[in-house]
């Protein structure tokens, strides 16, 4: 029987596990050396924060791998020989493969920036950095101050993390707003709000330029770049970011480059060797995608495809339109296509931007400006319809559509105040039309067509 | 603000000290005018159970309940035997021990608490809701901005199962066992609600009103606390809203105010067969006798049974009842609500839950049927079975200690819908209509889910949401009560309550939206 062994047990390598086993009998082995079981990684924050034990993360009861034939090892791989396909393991131990995936994720990403690897530094990803965390900062008694350094989604969750129990926190932000790279200007600096109203000490365009040890190769502060002030902390959260967590194949023949380099079918440049996930990497970019898109459904989606192409029923990696969501503190946000930010946006694209008069409620909704052909929205204390964002944009629905049709988009909770109305008016008095938003119908929502 | 909450959390555990400690407070002293006026009340026709209280009770002062009721239940146990052995049935007494112990502790109780009730509520009541209230409403800005408020929850020993939790089950548990099996010892607490009691219904208040009041007190103040955590969802603040009202209105004021009116007793919204002894013989004859309203109640507890909940659960889910307007309900999601994580998520639990809860409708189902074939038939007995011995292992099982000792005492362990999940017979039988023929679904959000696991957690009733979600699957359970924490607790906008159209309810998924494989070729190929 084909033996496929999966290195990783994340949400891609799971996924393609689960799914060549309901396509097939073949033996599947998972590989990992951070955990026995698959937990997710996007709630780890939630156990720090009491909300949740660890074994809430993970998704599976601990029966259900054995019971699906799927066997874990945990193990370190240090080399993989494509020649004999053997995987050869940090204990010398060895495991020959008939096909293998990689699906080795990312690791955070560090600069070289001096004092990096220092004592009480530390990224925010794999289970062993929340161990680490619960040691340097139990309370705030044994420390006094953390310094988060690099503002994207997982740096503002160590924020709001450390914040639960009153550790006061600094957070160096290089860009000039935050995530302003993503986000256009208005959402951005209501984040900037949003954090300041939680007692983080933004620091907007501040680079760190060093950490600074102690006598016992502890963190005892770092120096900020552009001012050189020295800021006393006892944990240094690094957060600038996500790379490949693909060290480990260096002494392999596999192509790599930032990630392992792929096609649409997820094959590497070896026979029978394939990479999903954060650690993939397209040769070209597929749309307006990243060649390496560490995003958790992607990886998901990976994993469903390339399972099918192990079972015998070739398939490439087709990604539909993008879509995402995170949450910043108390606020929920979703992006549904694409919605650039000013530094990345074209001529042609035109933004409408709402904003609620007192509640941190907006958003953005990027469209053409000529034809005014619907191309994204975000939205930031508004829950949106997937389905239907993805059905406006394959049907390349333009603004008149999107704005009448708007309420049945929305996906909050029932009784939730609802802001179309406000909203179309908005639109109405900026572009001069005179849309009147239609009810919203179940059966324009459950339509196929 | 701290120090507010503290002191209120010292005030209310003086308060509720001062509680627990009554039952084993007080004097009684029985004069032979009150036992006369019992005999005759009662119709006590046994001179043995008469003489021998005359002789070892009457004029005697007791110290507590803990002296009156061994006494009165010997004498009531010696005088049954004898009545028994010489075969005297028509002086037999079927009052329980129990009963005549708390009638006539009710009646011969002297001293401080009996004469001091107004004082003695505000000691154990007053300070107990004045206590909770300063201990909650500082959450109004301790809590901070609105949003999701479950820092800490596993930090906590109370939350997490730790030794506090333990205590309040314990408590619980006590407290319950002392209301169902031993209920002379609720004597004390009954005085301090007298005077309400007078004022609604012109009777004294028996232990099932101090019961009554002290679970709309409760639900009251933990609604308050429901408030502040969820000021953000406005679905939260309507629900709670709703099953306050009610609670207090259709549970305890209006049976209250239908008995001063001579009305039957009756809850409007408490539907067989969670109202399990609707159809028992001496409630049907007891609303028969009741002239225009008996059978209106009659017919109205059918018809909520038979009509109105199914057709109700097709539109909303079960919901409309099991967290909008059930009183187990209601006080699981405003005292339970704490404790709400706690729920066993485990494939196993589940499979004991369907046994479980079905088994109790099936159970509750045979009896009536029993029930009704010996009312209609004036047969004690179906098929060789005594109809009453099956009514009275129910009451006893599942009446008693399944939904009140178990059902509430468990919510610090077990989480707080232990009966609403396994146990009650109406939430078996909403759920089969929920699963099979209702508009009302879970949505999930395309293939938005990150498997953080948030709603799964939060579940009070179980069911592992996250499993659905991950796979972009609607949410159709038929133990699900619609509480709407799921929907809260996501961080990604995943999850939403809706009732919508039949079609597409049910939606099992290859593949999650977003990913643009050929579906066709896909199902093709299978």
């Amino acid at each position: 029987m084909e033996r496929i062994v999966i290195i990783g047990n994340g949400i891609s390598g799971v996924t393609a596990a689960r799914h060549i086993r309901k396509n097939s009998d073949k033996k599947i082995t998972i590989i990992s050396a951070e955990t026995d079981y698959f937990f997710s990684r996007t709630a780890l924050m939630y156990v720090y924060m009491g909300h949740m034990k660890f074994e809430h993360t993970q998704p599976y009861e601990n029966w259900f791998w054995k019971k699906n034939r799927i066997e874990l090892k945990k193990a370190f791989v240090t080399h993989i020989d494509t020649e004999t396909k053997t995987l050869h393991f940090k204990t010398n131990e060895t495991l020959v493969y008939d096909k293998l995936v990689i699906a080795t994720g990312s690791k955070p990403n560090k600069f070289g920036w001096p004092g990096q690897d220092l004592d009480g530094v530390l990224g925010m990803y794999h289970k062993q950095d929340l161990e680490q965390l619960e040691i340097l900062a139990p309370n705030n008694k044994v420390c006094k101050r953390a310094v988060i350094v690099g503002g994207g989604l997982i740096g503002i969750e160590l924020a709001e993390m450390l914040r639960t129990r009153d550790i006061p926190v600094t957070f160096l932000v290089r860009e000039t707003s935050f995530w302003n790279g993503v986000l256009p200007k208005g959402e951005s600096s209501m984040i900037n709000e949003h954090i300041l109203s939680h007692h983080i000490d933004l620091r907007l365009n501040t680079n760190l330029k060093e950490i600074i040890s102690d006598e016992n190769g502890r963190v005892k502060s770092i120096i900020i770049e552009e001012t050189g002030e020295e800021i006393p902390c006892d944990v240094v959260g690094l957060t600038a970011g996500v790379t490949p967590n693909i060290d480990f194949l260096k002494s392999s023949s596999i192509e790599t480059d930032k990630g392992v380099l792929v096609n649409r079918f997820l094959e590497t440049n070896i026979k029978d060797v394939y990479a999903i996930g954060d650690c993939a990497q397209q040769h070209e970019a597929i749309g307006n995608r990243r060649p390496v898109e560490a995003v958790w459904y992607t990886g998901r989606m990976m994993g469903e495809v390339l399972a099918q192409t192990i079972c015998g029923n070739k398939m490439p990696y087709n990604p539909g339109h993008w879509f995402n969501s995170a949450k910043f503190l108390d606020i929920e946000y979703q992006t549904y296509g694409w919605v650039f930010s000013e530094r990345d946006k074209s001529e042609n694209e035109q933004h409408f931007h709402w904003r609620h008069p007192s509640e941190n409620i907006c958003l953005t909704i990027a469209f053409q400006k000529d034809t005014k052909l619907f191309l994204g929205i975000n939205t930031f204390g508004i829950r949106l319809r997937h389905e239907i964002f993805d059905r406006w944009l394959t049907k390349k629905q333009d603004m008149t559509h999107v704005m009448t049709y708007l309420k049945d988009a929305n996906f909050d909770p029932e009784f939730y105040k609802t802001f179309e109305s406000d909203i179309v008016n908005a639109y109405n008095i900026e572009f001069g039309t005179q849309i009147h938003p239609k009810k919203k119908s179940w059966k324009r929502i459950f339509s196929k067509a | 603000m701290k120090a507010i909450k503290y002191i209120g959390l010292v005030i209310f555990l003086i308060g509720l000290s001062i509680f627990t400690a009554l039952p084993l407070l007080g004097t009684f002293k029985l004069e032979s005018d009150t036992l006369n006026t019992i005999v005759k009340e009662k119709k006590i026709k046994s001179e043995v159970f008469i003489e021998d209280l005359n002789s070892n009770l009457v004029g005697k002062t007791y110290n507590g309940m803990q002296e009156v009721s061994p006494a009165v239940t010997k004498a009531l146990n010696n005088a049954n035997a004898s009545h028994e052995k010489n075969k005297e049935w028509d002086k037999k007494i079927y009052t329980s021990p129990s009963d005549m112990a708390a009638l006539i502790g009710k009646k011969s109780a002297t001293g401080f608490i009996v004469n001091h009730k107004g004082l003695m509520w505000f000691l154990t009541f007053g300070l107990g809701i004045i206590g909770a209230l300063m201990f909650i409403l500082p959450n109004i800005i301790l809590l901070g901005q609105k949003g999701i408020k479950n820092d800490g929850i596993y930090h906590k020993s109370a939350t997490n199962r730790g030794w506090i939790a333990w205590i309040v089950f314990v408590y619980l548990i006590g407290f319950y066992l002392l209301l169902y099996f031993a209920s002379e010892y609720a004597t004390n607490w009954t005085f301090l609600l007298d005077p309400l009691s007078n004022a609604l219904s012109g009777n004294p208040a028996g232990h099932w009103f101090v019961y009554g009041f002290m679970y709309c007190t409760v639900m009251t103040v933990m609604a308050v606390r429901m408030y502040i955590k969820y000021r953000h969802n406005i679905y939260q603040m309507f629900r709670t809203t709703s099953v306050l009202f009610f609670q207090i209105v259709f549970a305890f004021l209006i049976p209250e105010i239908m008995v001063r009116l001579q009305m039957p007793y009756y809850d409007f919204k408490n539907a067989f067969p969670l109202d399990y002894d609707f159809f028992f013989q001496w409630n049907l004859k007891d609303l028969i006798n009741s002239g225009g309203i008996g059978l209106f109640i009659l017919f109205w507890g059918t018809m909520l049974t038979l009509i109105v909940v199914p057709v109700m659960v097709y539109f909303f889910g079960k919901r409309w009842y099991c967290s909008w307007v059930c009183g187990c309900g209601g006080l699981a999601e405003t005292l339970g609500d704490p404790y709400r994580q706690h729920s066993d998520k485990s494939l196993f639990a589940w499979r004991v839950e369907r046994y479980l809860v079905h088994g109790v409708l099936v159970f509750v189902l045979v009896m009536t049927g029993m029930t009704l074939y010996s009312f209609f038939t004036e047969s004690g007995t179906v098929l060789g079975l005594k109809v009453s011995t099956v009514q009275n292992i129910y009451s006893v099982i599942i009446g008693s200690i399944f939904a009140g000792v178990i059902g509430t005492g468990f919510y610090p362990i077990f989480g707080n819908r232990v009966w609403c999940r396994f146990g009650c017979p109406l939430a078996a039988y909403l759920g089969v209509v929920q699963r099979f023929k209702s508009r009302f679904r879970i949505t999930t959000n395309g293939g938005q889910c990150i498997s953080c696991g948030n709603c799964s957690t939060y579940c009070e009733q179980g069911i592992d949401v996250r499993a659905y979600a991950q796979k972009g699957e609607n949410i159709i359970r038929a133990s699900c009560v619609g509480c709407g924490v799921c929907s809260a607790v996501c961080p990604r906008g995943v999850l939403k309550l809706e009732n919508g159209p039949e079609d597409g309810r049910i939606n099992p998924t290859e593949i999650l939206l977003g990913n643009d494989v050929n579906l066709m070729d896909l199902l093709n190929k299978k």
